[in-house]
């Protein structure tokens, strides 16, 4: 039973920490009545576990890919349902993005939510609760409770503190994401069923021999569930609605964490557990990232919204993620897990941008934010810099996870990959455009001179989301290094180790002489 | 021979470090315009010192960045970069004291921006110069473009917006379409960004798919647009609309040289000579810019705004150093290079020329400038001598460009005439347009009822640098020599080897000289006595 697992030895149980410390922080919510302080306890639980949450970075073990900071307690005997946390390179770093950002979205709602803010901060408590369980379960059952569970919280951040069109938008989200569920829920009892004997354990449903008909309907299940919440095309209608009509803090949480939750999925369940349906269909999804890919950056470019903009320039940088996914290399799979980061920290930090011009103007058309850059320049200075980094420009944090894909991608098949880099180029298009429009507009822009530059609290509430761009743009090790084994482990256990290339050296070799 | 330096990162850094000093600086404009001089002052004299070690065969290396295995932020100093670095870097200091005349005489309003920019772009084309892989280059030519936009659209109007557009979509399109999959191609190929460390071998082991390596090459040649190559080269008369500080150093310089730079130096150091004309790639490259040579100078003619003019002929003449170098001959190859340094100065007299008329006589088309040269002599004699160096005529730099491509043709095998052909009815071409600017202006009549009242000669600060640029061009065509030293380790002699057409008979200009990488050759103990005076020489 514990052969995948090693077992906590920090002398607390980490994991459970900081799933349990986030609903701990809704109880002073219920207590207090006054929402200053309110916000001020909230802030600083999710700092304090962000800063718990960077001891599994220090004491995070490289050389291994066994899951790590284990725990394991027995919960319905009967059914083998286990309590079971573990970690790993896959899922260790979009746990940090998940608890650093916490911070940040509860700082960026500060004046943005002016009612109900308890309920408010109690909905963003129990998200990260569930939020952090999704990557830390290491059992079937426990998984998909909280993948569910997930649902809730992020419903009534719609439904509740939403725009004009909250309702359509939140039951939208809720439909779309719950037909995936019912599926996911067939495949893992059906996967219970086909295990002998009956197990939930995650890890134990690798590496089994199952029929071939049987993975494919097990993968068809698994990836109708995760290609909606990443959202793939054309399974993406649901995320600019969503997007449009949550507050900043939702939208942040939205695409920050919740869309990785369904690569995470690929990653997780996809690739190990179904490995021959994996490679099977590993064409038609490799031609639906590219397909997002183009789409997403044609339909940004159309957009006057700035957030819709950004929501569909996430369904491009997510297919650049499943594309790297789905390559099945060690570039591929890494630089799809970079860019799983990236987005996390750029598109997370535009959302708050849009939210602070929101909070100013009223509105969210590019139109109202024409030329806002003579009157906040600090403003501006950060904006250019996320936007570069969304268009992947060199030296940020985006490059990186992009060229990684690439070259996992040019490594795999040129004519896919060939195919892809027309969305690259609509980036640059559409995100220097919101950039030209924002900065400087045209010759008769609307008065912007009431506008305020941003305060102290903005800029700390950017700051470190800036720090991340340039860092990992820069000096991705630190990052890359924790992720290294698991990736060389979880390409063995799809098992086509030696039929594609591996590293950049030996697809030399693979040139075709002259 | 290597040496670890942290002096390029130094000189990156010391524009860097003026654009973020000149932005805070913006309230005092004597004090900011101050700190940009004392930047491009700085900027020059730290490159200015590596000049010895380099003449010395040395190269100059600093990592900045580790990435990732084979990709970093890496500079290096060799000739090849010196070329352009020191151009670009000494032209920065006549620049800020030229637009310093220009934006306060036309009284341009944000000039704090202006300036930061300006300081920006020389940052990254530093950058560029500098770059030691195919990754730096690309984030340096990237961080140009967008650093430039701001100025191309300095005038915030209709027109300023348009052009600024053009400018931004043509360079990071092709930047991205094209540069960004054949950078990763070649990651994926040979595992490394790294230029090779001279111009025959190139980076691509050997046995690599030979189509593949063509369509990495074309995809070059057209993914760094700022080259101006024809059919990418509508950017640049868009972004006339810019100041003309901005067209002046950035369109005749930092910007276009940069794409310039980037393109030979791939072709070079990429893939090298050996590799280009085993799968010959250079006759068909020659051919091709021939047809922008030509064409630009044609639209050249039919230009009445003088910027436009100037525009077309920049584009015309960049192909040169692509042609150049694309012929793949030792002379040819010094006569492109060379001309990164001889253009840089003379059209940069030629643009500074016409933002001085503009700024006295408020005159942008040349059917308007008919005997103006009467009253702005110094202007109209700088614009004279700077023309003389484009058409190549003797003893402007132009015409060390002109003597090497011309031999470096004919030190080719086969297909050289229609190269000469080129050279020549381009010459011819350069003359019809340059040449009745600078006689309409002296010898021609005033336009009906323009009495020229109350223009004078552009200010000082204006006319010092025209003619400091001027004397430049004049003095690098009859003193080739200093920089020709730079281009001529650039070229060693085993190129001669690689090269299937090359005749050394039949290169009476191309001094052989023993070059083995790492041993300084004894004719390098004089270079100059080598150079100087060579087109007449032979």
């Amino acid at each position: 039973m514990q052969d995948f697992l090693i077992i906590n030895t920090l002398g607390y149980p980490i994991l459970s920490l900081l799933i349990f410390l986030p609903l701990a922080g809704v109880i002073p919510l219920l207590i207090l009545k006054n929402d200053e302080a309110a916000k001020y306890s909230t802030l600083a639980v999710t700092t304090l576990i962000a800063l718990i949450s960077l001891t599994l970075y220090f004491k995070f073990d490289k050389t291994t890919a066994l899951y790590q900071f284990g725990e394991h307690h027995a919960w319905i005997p009967m059914w083998d349902i286990n309590y079971t946390l573990g970690i790993d390179g896959i899922s260790l770093l979009l746990i940090l993005l998940t608890t650093l950002l916490m911070p940040l979205c509860v700082l960026c709602s500060w004046n943005y939510i002016k009612t109900r803010v308890r309920p408010f901060l109690a909905c963003l408590l129990i998200m990260q609760t569930s939020m952090l369980g999704v990557f830390m379960a290491l059992d079937f059952v426990l998984f998909y409770i909280l993948w569910e569970a997930m649902l809730i919280p992020m419903y009534l951040l719609i439904a509740v503190w939403g725009g004009p069109r909250k309702i359509y938008a939140s039951i939208k989200f809720f439909l779309y994401t719950l037909a995936g569920s019912v599926l996911l829920l067939v495949a893992i009892i059906a996967l219970y069923l086909h295990n002998d004997p009956h197990t939930f354990s995650i890890p134990q449903m690798m590496g089994q021999d199952y029929s071939s008909v049987f993975q494919i309907y097990v993968f068809l299940a698994f990836f109708l569930a995760f290609a909606i919440k990443v959202p793939m095309f054309p399974f993406h209608t649901w995320l600019p609605a969503a997007h449009v009509e949550a507050p900043t803090a939702g939208s942040v949480v939205l695409a920050s964490v919740l869309l990785k939750m369904g690569t995470y999925g690929f990653l997780r369940f996809c690739l190990p557990i179904t490995p021959e349906a994996s490679l099977t269909m590993m064409p038609y999804v490799l031609w639906l990232s590219v397909a997002g890919i183009i789409y997403g950056g044609f339909t940004a470019l159309a957009q006057s919204d700035m957030k819709k903009l950004i929501a569909y320039s996430s369904v491009g940088h997510m297919g650049f993620v499943t594309l790297g996914i789905f390559v099945f290399n060690v570039q591929g799979i890494e630089g799809a897990l970079l860019q799983m980061i990236n987005h996390g920290v750029t598109t997370g930090a535009l959302f708050i941008m849009v939210g602070m011009i929101y909070e100013r103007t009223h509105s969210r058309e590019l139109a109202m934010a024409a030329g806002v850059g003579k009157f906040m320049p600090i403003y501006v200075i950060f904006l250019g810099f996320f936007s570069l980094s969304s268009l992947a420009f060199p030296g940020t944090n985006s490059f990186i996870g992009e060229f990684l894909v690439l070259v996992g991608a040019f490594a795999k098949t040129k004519i896919v990959a060939a195919c892809a880099i027309p969305g690259a180029v609509l980036a640059a298009a559409y995100m220097l455009r919101m950039l030209q429009k924002v900065v400087w507009g045209g010759t008769n822009n609307p008065d912007q001179s009431y506008l305020t530059d941003l305060n102290v609290r903005e800029i700390i509430t950017l700051a470190p989301l800036l720090l991340f761009v340039l860092w990992i743009g820069l000096n991705p090790a630190p990052f890359m290094d924790v992720m290294h084994t698991s990736v060389n482990h979880l390409i063995q256990q799809v098992g086509i180790a030696d039929a594609g290339p591996q590293g950049i050296f030996e697809v030399a070799k693979l040139a075709i002489p002259q | 021979m290597e040496i670890a330096s942290c002096k390029p990162l130094y000189a990156v850094l010391a524009a860097l470090i003026g654009s973020i000093l000149v932005s805070m600086a913006g309230r005092k404009p004597n004090f900011r315009e101050g700190l940009s001089t004392v930047a491009a002052v700085i900027m020059f004299l730290i490159i200015a010192s590596m000049v010895p070690d380099v003449l010395a065969g040395k190269m100059l290396k600093c990592t900045v960045f580790d990435i990732l295995p084979g990709l970093s932020v890496t500079f290096r100093v060799d000739a090849f970069s010196m070329i352009f670095a020191l151009a670009a870097s000494f032209l920065w200091i006549i620049a800020v004291f030229y637009s310093m005349g220009y934006m306060r005489g036309l009284q341009e309003h944000a000039q704090t921006r202006f300036n930061t920019c300006f300081a920006l772009a020389l940052f990254g084309a530093i950058g560029v110069a500098f770059a030691d892989n195919l990754f730096t280059l690309y984030l340096f030519y990237e961080i140009v473009s967008v650093c430039t936009y701001p100025l191309v659209a300095h005038h915030q109007d209709e027109e300023g917006y348009m052009g600024a557009r053009k400018y931004i979509v043509y360079l990071t399109t092709t930047a991205k379409g094209f540069i960004l999959p054949a950078m990763i191609l070649i990651y994926v190929l040979t595992g490394t960004l790294d230029f090779a460390t001279n111009i025959s071998t190139g980076i691509f082991p050997p046995g690599v798919n030979s189509t593949l390596v063509t369509i990495l090459y074309i995809l070059c040649i057209f993914g760094f647009a700022k080259n101006g190559v024809m059919p990418f080269h509508h950017w640049l008369p868009g972004a006339m609309v810019a100041p003309t500080p901005v067209s002046a150093l950035l369109h005749a310089v930092a910007v276009v040289k940069v794409g310039v730079f980037s393109t030979t130096r791939v072709m070079l150091y990429v893939f090298g000579v050996d590799t280009m004309s085993a799968l010959n790639l250079g006759i068909p490259t020659a051919y091709f810019v021939s047809f922008t040579i030509l064409m630009a100078s044609v639209i050249a003619l039919s230009k009445d705004n003088l910027k436009a003019r100037l525009a077309y002929s920049t584009v015309s003449q960049l192909s040169y150093i692509i042609l150049g170098v694309a012929l793949l001959t030792p002379t040819a190859i010094e006569g492109g290079l060379i001309h990164i340094t001889n253009h840089a100065f003379s059209k940069i007299t030629l643009f500074f020329c016409a933002g001085a008329v503009y700024v006295a006589a408020h005159k942008k088309n040349i059917s308007e400038m008919g005997g103006l040269g009467r009253t702005m002599p110094f202007t109209f004699a700088a614009f004279g001598i700077a023309s003389l160096s484009m058409i190549g005529a003797p003893p402007v730099a132009g015409f060390v460009t002109k003597w090497k491509l011309l031999v470096g043709t004919m030190e080719m095998e086969s297909y050289y005439v229609g190269i000469l052909l080129v050279l020549l009815a381009s010459t011819l071409l350069n003359a019809a347009y340059f040449a009745p600017v600078t006689y309409k202006a002296f010898f021609g009549k005033r336009p009906k009822g323009e009495k020229y009242e109350g223009i004078k000669e552009a200010p000082l600060s204006m006319v010092i640098p025209i003619m400091v640029a001027a004397i430049i061009s004049v003095l690098i065509g009859i003193f080739p020599g200093f920089m020709m030293q730079f281009v001529d380790r650039v070229t060693p002699d085993n190129v001669a080897v690689a090269m299937p057409q090359y005749k050394p008979e039949g290169a009476p200009a191309f001094v052989p000289s023993v070059k083995a990488h790492g041993a300084p050759a004894e004719t390098h103990g004089a270079p100059a006595e080598n150079h100087d005076g060579a087109p007449a020489g032979h």
